[in-house]
């Protein structure tokens, strides 16, 4: 039976095949990928648009603060050393919420790798969405795959040119404006944006602009693969992290070996046949350029373009779809070991039945359920609870905050009266949106009086310092104590500073130093 | 693209590479091709730098190196921000200039900064002697705490330093001195003693009660005049005040009866003429501000 359905053969070749290994100081061979369409390229575009609209649109969100602080809802104050995020606001003191989510950005690497492979690389790496976005614009231009590698080999003429030049002019048009969105996170967005415009912004606005403009345009338009094969460390990195139980971008060849061409005649004479029709349709839409029958390889970032590439051309011959498809290489392997004949050849019939040809039920075919095992479960759950740590403490958290520096440069100064003198450093920080007074005392440090550096008041028990909304008092105090008074060469006491309308309070622990009692 | 020439290098036969031929215990380096645009970027890089040698200083000479096509130089751009910070600074250092230091500590901007500034240049022209920390050592007066030998005020304390102690080139300069009772015979060695056991009484330090008594006619005749009769120290004439716990030159027998036998006098420049009058008044501020300002 001759079945009627044509499947186009692609005249395409994997930049990494063995055959095309260059000597020394290789050309790139230029891909182009064709348009996939399909459920993985569905989820693609709609990551893209959300990822792309975040980083668009966030600088533009405002955040009423109540006009103490800027009210751009995700802002990085260098100047003033704030990072504001909505209700959440960062002072520098507070750089270990930092190094918080750093550990969360691993873990959750961690989490995803092990899961779901290079999920990040194939969906969601800037480098995945910008290439993307160029090659719509790309495609927009010049048009689908032939026509792009007929223009590529065309002379050049009036259509070339133009066609040529309006693909780098938006090429460039987009890289404005990824650098220029980039640096609204750093200054208030719609002042920026103005100033920009008129040329009077800060150079190094212009500088910033420049430069990204320079990468997302040579990285997204003219790199592109090449940054993921040579430049990025990821590759090398999350290869190490998957497990047999990870789901990557999978040729089952137990299923599609060996492979021949859709109604060539052995095929129809009933050869020991694959599902596979070598149409290299999986080929011709990758990105990177690649062949996934090939195997796991360095290159693939898992986009699973292929997958779709091949869905459709399985559905067209009315075979399963899952040739390519996102599997564990655990299951991979229990498939080919029913596969493989005792030649160690794989015969496609045996994971079929007789009757019908539909693949047998033993086969390993779990999908996304692989994810639900225990590895990724306490990576998860490790990664949520330091989230919902942080988050918990980044809202619940003080607006008063105590610190003191205890001088080291004299320790200790003995006064004319007998008395021992401390110096300290005390800074309050007071994070509420108003300013407030706050009254400085000290606990258990006998007959101890400060002075504030600066006057020359009577020494008193507390003191009484201001500090404006959302800043930080910095203020030099002395204690004096009387050296008898104390058991140790060292005391420790508390500095308690509070606000007396509101009733919060902040205690800090200080040491009191005395010479050397003869 | 011509296809890849015969290799009689040996191949790997796992990724279909040629290697180098170089052989490491075993552990062989493939050569994988390299990928054009890492060597544009390589000969981009040289084409870069000889570009700098000809605009920047770069070649080295015998005396010198040449200067390059920009007459760039680091020391020219240091000196322009300096000048920068210089004019900067102008306007805060004139209001500085004309404020009486007294009220320099009423006004919190140009108290703030004449505190950082006075703090440099204590660190510059003052540490060698009082520290870095301004506590002083032996025959180098502290200057955090509250007993001073010649006035803690600002205003006494900016005199000081603008004419310095026993400075010999500054009429105005804070002189006291006193006799070498010892070496010039005014009192022997058992009077010495004697004083000396009364000092320990008046600062309250463990003493003979009977030498004490013993010591406080001499002391009447001999220090009172200066140190006042109970001690108590007379700034005008600068004799320091001996009843408190803080001893420029120790407090014990021996360092008593050495100050004197034959005393040691300290001696600190003028830096009015050094320095200028508004860095003076930054540095009383800052010593002011030290602890023990009056």
């Amino acid at each position: 039976m001759v079945d009627q359905t044509r499947i186009e053969q692609f005249d395409v070749e994997a930049v990494n095949a063995r055959e095309r290994r260059q000597p020394l100081y290789a050309a790139r061979r230029k891909i182009h990928p064709k348009r996939a369409s399909g459920q993985y390229r569905r989820l693609k575009w709609l990551i893209m648009a959300v990822t792309l609209a975040i980083y668009y649109v966030t600088p533009w969100l405002r955040w009423d603060r109540g006009g103490h602080a800027p009210d751009q809802a995700v802002l990085l104050d260098l100047e003033h050393r704030r990072f504001y995020f909505f209700p959440i606001e960062i002072w520098p003191q507070e750089f270990y919420y930092v190094a918080g989510l750093l550990v969360m950005a691993g873990i959750g690497l961690f989490f995803v790798t092990s899961a779901v492979g290079r999920a990040w690389c194939g969906y969601t790496c800037p480098q995945t969405v910008w290439v993307d976005l160029f090659l719509v614009v790309e495609r927009f231009v010049e048009g689908e795959r032939n026509a792009r590698i007929k223009l590529d080999a065309a002379a050049w003429s009036m259509d070339k040119v133009w066609r040529r030049l309006a693909k780098h002019v938006i090429w460039l048009v987009i890289g404005v404006a990824t650098g220029g969105a980039w640096i609204f996170y750093f200054a208030d967005a719609p002042t920026l944006v103005a100033a920009l415009l008129s040329g009077e912004a800060a150079p190094v606005a212009y500088v910033t602009v420049a430069i990204l403009t320079a990468t997302t345009y040579v990285f997204g338009g003219l790199l592109r693969e090449q940054v993921c094969t040579y430049m990025c460390p990821w590759p090398r990195i999350q290869g190490a992290m998957l497990d047999e139980h990870s789901l990557t971008v999978t040729y089952n060849d137990w299923r599609g070996e060996p492979r021949r061409p859709h109604n060539r005649a052995d095929r129809i004479a009933g050869a020991v046949t694959g599902d596979c029709v070598d149409c290299n349709a999986c080929v011709a839409v990758c990105p990177m350029g690649i062949d996934i029958r090939e195997g796991q390889q360095l290159e693939c970032i898992t986009c699973a373009l292929c997958i779709d590439a091949c869905d459709a051309v399985m559905g067209k011959i009315g075979k399963e779809h899952g040739l390519i498809s996102y599997a564990a290489l655990g299951d991979y392997n229990a498939n080919m070991a029913i596969a493989e004949s005792a030649a160690g050849t794989i015969d496609p019939s045996r994971v079929r039945n007789v009757d019908g040809g539909r693949l047998i039920d033993g086969l390993k075919i779990k999908g996304l359920k692989a994810v639900l095992r225990p590895r990724t479960f306490v990576y998860f759950t490790l990664w949520s609870l330091i989230g919902f740590a942080m988050l918990g403490l980044l809202l619940t958290g003080d607006n008063l905050d105590l610190n003191v520096l205890h001088d080291r440069n004299p320790v200790f100064v003995q006064l004319s009266n007998g008395d021992v003198r401390n110096g300290y450093t005390v800074k309050i920080l007071n994070k509420r949106s108003g300013a407030r007074s706050f009254r400085l005392s000290m606990e258990g440090l006998k007959g101890a009086l400060m002075t504030r550096s600066g006057t020359t008041e009577d020494p008193t028990d507390s003191l009484v310092i201001d500090a404006g909304a959302d800043r930080l008092a910095s203020v030099k105090v002395f204690v004096r104590s009387r050296p008898k008074a104390l058991s140790a060469q060292r005391t420790a006491f508390k500095f308690i500073v509070v606000d007396e309308t509101l009733g919060e309070q902040a205690a800090y622990d200080a040491w009191f130093e005395v010479p050397a009692q003869p | 693209m011509s296809t890849p020439e015969k290799d009689s290098r040996e191949t790997d036969t796992h990724s279909g590479v040629a290697t180098t031929g170089h052989d490491w215990d075993g552990i062989k380096e493939l050569d994988n091709p390299l990928p054009r645009w890492w060597l544009w970027t390589f000969y981009a890089t040289i084409v870069w730098s000889l570009g700098y040698v000809i605009a920047y200083p770069a070649i080295p000479l015998l005396t010198d190196s040449t200067k390059g096509l920009l007459g760039y130089s680091s020391r020219a751009e240091v000196a322009k921000e300096i000048a920068m910070a210089d004019a900067g600074r102008a306007g805060i250092l004139a209001q500085i200039a004309e404020t009486p230091v007294a009220e320099i500590l009423k006004d919190p901007a140009l108290f703030q900064f004449s505190v950082s500034a006075g703090r440099s240049a204590f660190k510059v022209h003052c540490s060698q002697c009082h520290g870095s920390g301004a506590s002083g050592a032996p025959g180098y007066p502290n200057l955090n705490d509250d007993d001073w030998l010649w006035s803690g005020s600002v205003d006494e304390i900016a005199a000081t330093i603008r004419h310095g102690v026993r400075f010999a080139g500054d009429d105005d300069s804070r002189y006291s001195e006193m006799p070498a009772f010892g070496r010039d015979e005014l009192l022997d060695k058992e009077q010495i003693a004697l004083v000396a056991a009364h000092v320990r009484g008046m600062a309250g330090l463990e003493h003979d009660a009977a030498q004490a008594k013993a010591g406080q006619a001499l002391f009447a005749e001999n220090c009172a005049s200066c140190h006042g009769p109970g001690g108590e120290g007379i700034r005008e004439n600068g004799g320091p005040r001996l009843t408190d716990p803080i001893w420029l030159y120790g407090d014990g027998l021996d360092d008593i009866k050495a100050q004197i036998r034959e005393p040691k006098h300290g001696v600190m420049p003028a830096w009015g003429a050094r320095l200028g009058e508004t860095t003076v008044k930054q540095l009383a501020v800052y010593v002011h501000s030290l602890g023990g300002g009056e």
